[in-house]
């Protein structure tokens, strides 16, 4: 076998999203030799569709908040399922994180007195958001993007990773592709941080990019740790429904942040019928109160428009059941009566290209229609929450691909103060460790030959199956067997599918050849969309009750025995492994916090 | 409301290529990267054509359609007759990889030469205090998805290989422009966008701006004020002095670009 490119670091980031880069400018400070290998040209990773802001107790707005009440925030939206030493860290250093952006060369919108600006979302408390219009994700990734170049780190573009190597149960790097020519890579490295996003590739209706495909997910189960959480899936209340062609795209909740309301194709106000018992207590009863809220905190509690994703996404998707959506089977998002044309520019300027270019909709003079979208997957590798190593020795994971911070439902804006808070932590836990080990470890021609001869598989069949075609089926059985609402017989019916699916990806074939072929990068993903949509199946079949984005049709009920475990799919050969395990204990000091 | 769209898409790699016609049925609302993704997923499998996030705010799907710069996601196809023929060719400035791919390296290279952030300490209570009204000014140019829309119509650089060495483009003007005008950077960027960036060759013919998918006014809101600051200092005759007494290498060091030289 002629011989392939290899490469040599302390520690190779997966993923060039807010959570890579971040680790990989951790792990450089830290003195690692450090390569980052990403999918796509750097810059366009999927952190770049955040919209709405970054969530931290800055009390730059509201001088109440602090880093407790973003905790308390953040395990109650989660259903208490949440890894409390994670949401713990997350809320305290989130902060810190914010400012060093701006050091960096972020330009947030700013308070009266110069300060940097904070937004409502849903679930936080106090608006908490800091942010840039509604394209945050995009000043982020830009300005991590930035710092990265200006610190020399050494970026592998349009990259592939298909496989960890491991020896001895300890990481030992990586195998890839380049995408341009279709040449196999290697990466020595003793520590390896995964961030490399979440899954919603797998569904048909969704916000995410072809990027998502749970790569990591499944590379990190293969090396043998283990995924948390997995039957928890976000699907955001808001994507757009109309055209076809954008369906799922996603519309910011800062447009309900800032005001907006979400109504029937009665025009009634909905969200004051769908209030659980479990907000009540913090949430307005009468559109009065509500909308007297955004300027009074103190004496007004929250509209109900703004409870956590899951509320909202199960109650539009009630309304639209019950027949009173909107023409194209979503119901009104409402900004235009409410807010000014100019204040929606100012605040909302991407969405209000978005639906002026792509649905010949004006946000400001006339409403929107919206509907669920698969946004974002709760569960991820399996991590500790100081360090986010895996089961794995060696193997890290940040960001979307790793498990616990969110529980049962993520709140929005806490998505790219996890990326940054995790993704520190991570790089630097990463390098602290590579230096411990001394010596990088070596891969061997027998790893990269197994590797190789697996990635080039599909070029051998004639006349199989069209990736494309497996695609789209998978993203059927997903969307209407494992989706926002779920039954036993439907999932069981959905893992038969997938066991179908399963065996059809071993006969893919693809034309052409290996440089720049999308049919052949599809169809190695495939393998992965799999693998994962296989633990989301599983892990939501055992979890007999509904709790924040797993909702059971024939267990309605939030169960309080559920809320003490966890589960944790494994890889055992070929199959999925599910084992339910104890939730961490919080300390009392935390749990105080809930009385 | 469906009807079959007639398509010219380039395909081929850096020894060649062609245009190649395909008949693809398309539904209402679409854009053209849903047509290109029809004839992947039924037509031709290892079509190559780069995307992310198919809503305008990555900028990864740039492509010629109809000859236009523009991004592949939000072309409407309403925007063209029916009946009409919709030709997709690769960007013509940058070299071709594979079908409508090309190999948009030199963005990433230029990106490295341009002096980093540079701020000013923290104040007392570390709280960096700035006015809405001086971070807007930032903000237009920080809008920019880098899809290099404004790279490729660039005249200096379009059908101008050699300039590449000495021309950063209007993207990097953007750069250049948002530092200098970012209320706590203490580089002076003038210097460096005129000798090492070539904003001289810029002679305003504001195609950048057109084709900008994002509105951003690149001409008028950081080429044209980037070019008087340059003129400023280039006319002031301290500044002029210094410039005969030291070599480009001997400016002081806030200057010097940070970026690996490869």
């Amino acid at each position: 076998m002629a011989e392939i490119e290899r490469h040599s670091f302390d520690v190779l980031v997966v993923g060039a999203g807010g959570a890579g880069l971040r680790a990989a400018i951790a792990a450089h400070d830290a003195g690692a030799k450090v390569g980052i290998v990403c999918k796509s040209l750097l810059g366009k990773a999927h952190t770049v569709m955040a919209e709405g802001g970054i969530a931290a107790a800055m009390a730059n707005v509201w001088k109440e908040d602090n880093w407790q009440v973003h905790f308390r925030d953040t395990m109650r939206g989660g259903k208490m399922l949440n890894h409390w030493r994670m949401a713990q860290l997350h809320a305290q250093e989130a902060p810190d994180r914010v400012r060093e952006l701006e050091e960096w060369g972020a330009l947030f919108d700013r308070t009266p007195d110069g300060l940097i600006s904070q937004r409502d979302f849903g679930g936080h408390r106090y608006a908490r958001l800091a942010h840039v219009g509604d394209r945050t994700g995009l000043e982020l990734i830009r300005t991590l993007q930035q710092r990265a170049v200006a610190l020399g780190i050494e970026v592998f573009m349009e990259c592939t990773v298909t496989k960890l190597l491991t020896s001895d149960g300890r990481i030992s790097g990586a195998f890839g592709y380049w995408r341009e020519s279709g040449r196999f890579v290697a990466f020595e490295a003793p520590s390896v941080v995964l961030a490399t996003g979440g899954i919603g590739k797998s569904y048909k209706v969704t916000s995410n990019s072809w990027e998502y495909t749970g790569d990591g997910h499944a590379l990190a189960l293969e090396a043998g740790a283990s995924l948390v959480n997995m039957e928890f899936v976000q699907f955001h209340p808001t994507g757009m429904v109309w055209p076809p062609s954008v369906k799922g795209i996603l519309v910011t909740e800062s447009v309900r942040g800032d005001g907006g309301v979400l109504r029937n194709s009665e025009g009634r106000r909905f969200m004051f019928d769908y209030i659980p018992e479990f907000f009540k207590a913090e949430t307005a009863d009468s559109e009065e109160e509500a909308d007297r809220w955004y300027e009074d905190k103190t004496n007004n509690r929250r509209p109900p428009e703004l409870l956590p994703r899951d509320e909202v996404a199960r109650a539009i998707n009630a309304e639209v059941k019950a027949g009173r959506g909107s023409p194209h089977g979503g119901v009104f998002l409402d900004i235009a009566s409410r807010r000014t044309p100019e204040y929606i520019r100012r605040r909302l300027p991407s969405m209000y290209h978005q639906f002026k270019e792509l649905a010949d909709v004006d946000i400001t003079a006339e409403p929107m229609e919206v509907g669920p979208t698969c946004h974002y997957v709760m569960g991820g590798v399996a991590v500790d929450p100081d360090t986010g190593e895996s089961a794995v020795q060696g193997l890290y994971a940040a960001g979307e691909v790793a498990g616990g911070m969110h529980g049962a439902n993520r709140l929005g804006g806490n998505s790219l103060s996890d990326l940054l808070v995790f993704g520190r932590r991570t790089g630097l836990n990463a390098a602290y460790a590579a230096a411990r080990r001394g010596q990088r470890p070596e891969i061997t021609d027998e790893e990269i030959r197994t590797a190789s001869e697996h990635a080039v598989a599909p070029f051998g069949i004639e006349g199989g199956e069209n990736p494309y075609t497996v695609q789209h089926d998978l993203q059927e059985v997903m969307h209407n067997l494992v989706g926002i609402i779920r039954t036993a017989d439907e999932m069981e019916r959905a893992l038969s599918d997938l066991a179908g699916l399963r065996e059809r990806i071993t006969r893919l074939s693809v034309e052409g050849h290996r440089q720049y072929n999308p049919g052949w990068h599809l169809a190695l993903d495939l393998r992965n969309m799999l693998r994962v949509s296989e633990c989301i199946a599983r892990a939501a079949l055992e979890r007999t009750e509904s709790r924040g984005g797993h909702t059971r049709n024939d267990y309605p009920a939030t169960d309080d025995a559920w809320g003490r475990l966890n589960l944790h799919c494994r890889l055992d050969g070929e199959s999925v492994d599910i084992a339910r395990e104890p939730l961490p204990q919080m300390p009392d000091d935390l749990r105080e916090l809930f009385n | 409301m469906g009807y079959d769209l007639q398509m010219k898409v380039w395909r081929g790699d850096a020894t060649g290529g062609e245009l190649v016609d395909y008949t693809v049925p398309v539904e209402e609302g679409e854009v053209v990267l849903d047509a290109l993704h029809r004839i992947q997923a039924t037509q031709s499998g290892d079509l190559a054509v780069r995307w992310n996030c198919k809503a305008g705010k990555c900028g990864s799907c740039s492509t010629e359609i109809n000859g236009r710069p523009r991004l592949a996601c939000m072309t409407r196809l309403s925007t063209f007759e029916e009946g009409e023929t919709v030709t997709v060719t690769p960007l013509r400035t940058f070299p071709v990889v594979r079908d409508l791919v090309t190999d948009v390296s030199y963005n990433y290279k230029v990106a490295e030469t341009v002096p980093p952030f540079a701020p000013e300490p923290r104040p007392a209570d570390g709280q960096y205090r700035m006015q809405q009204v001086d971070v807007e000014r930032g903000q237009e140019f920080r809008k920019c998805i880098e899809c290099f829309l404004c790279q490729d119509v660039c005249h200096v650089i379009r059908d101008h290989e050699e300039n590449k060495q000495s021309f950063s483009g209007p993207r990097f003007f953007l750069r250049y422009a948002e530092l200098e005008m970012h209320p706590l950077d203490t580089n002076d960027r003038r210097e460096l966008a005129r000798e090492q960036a070539g904003i001289g060759m810029c002679n305003i013919t504001k195609c950048c701006t057109e084709v900008c998918p994002e509105g951003i006014h690149i001409t008028d809101n950081a080429i044209i004020p980037m070019k008087e600051r340059v003129v400023d200092r280039s006319f002031d005759p301290v500044t002029w002095l210094g410039r005969k007494i030291f070599r480009r290498d001997q400016l002081p060091e806030a200057q010097v670009p940070q970026g690996r030289s490869e």
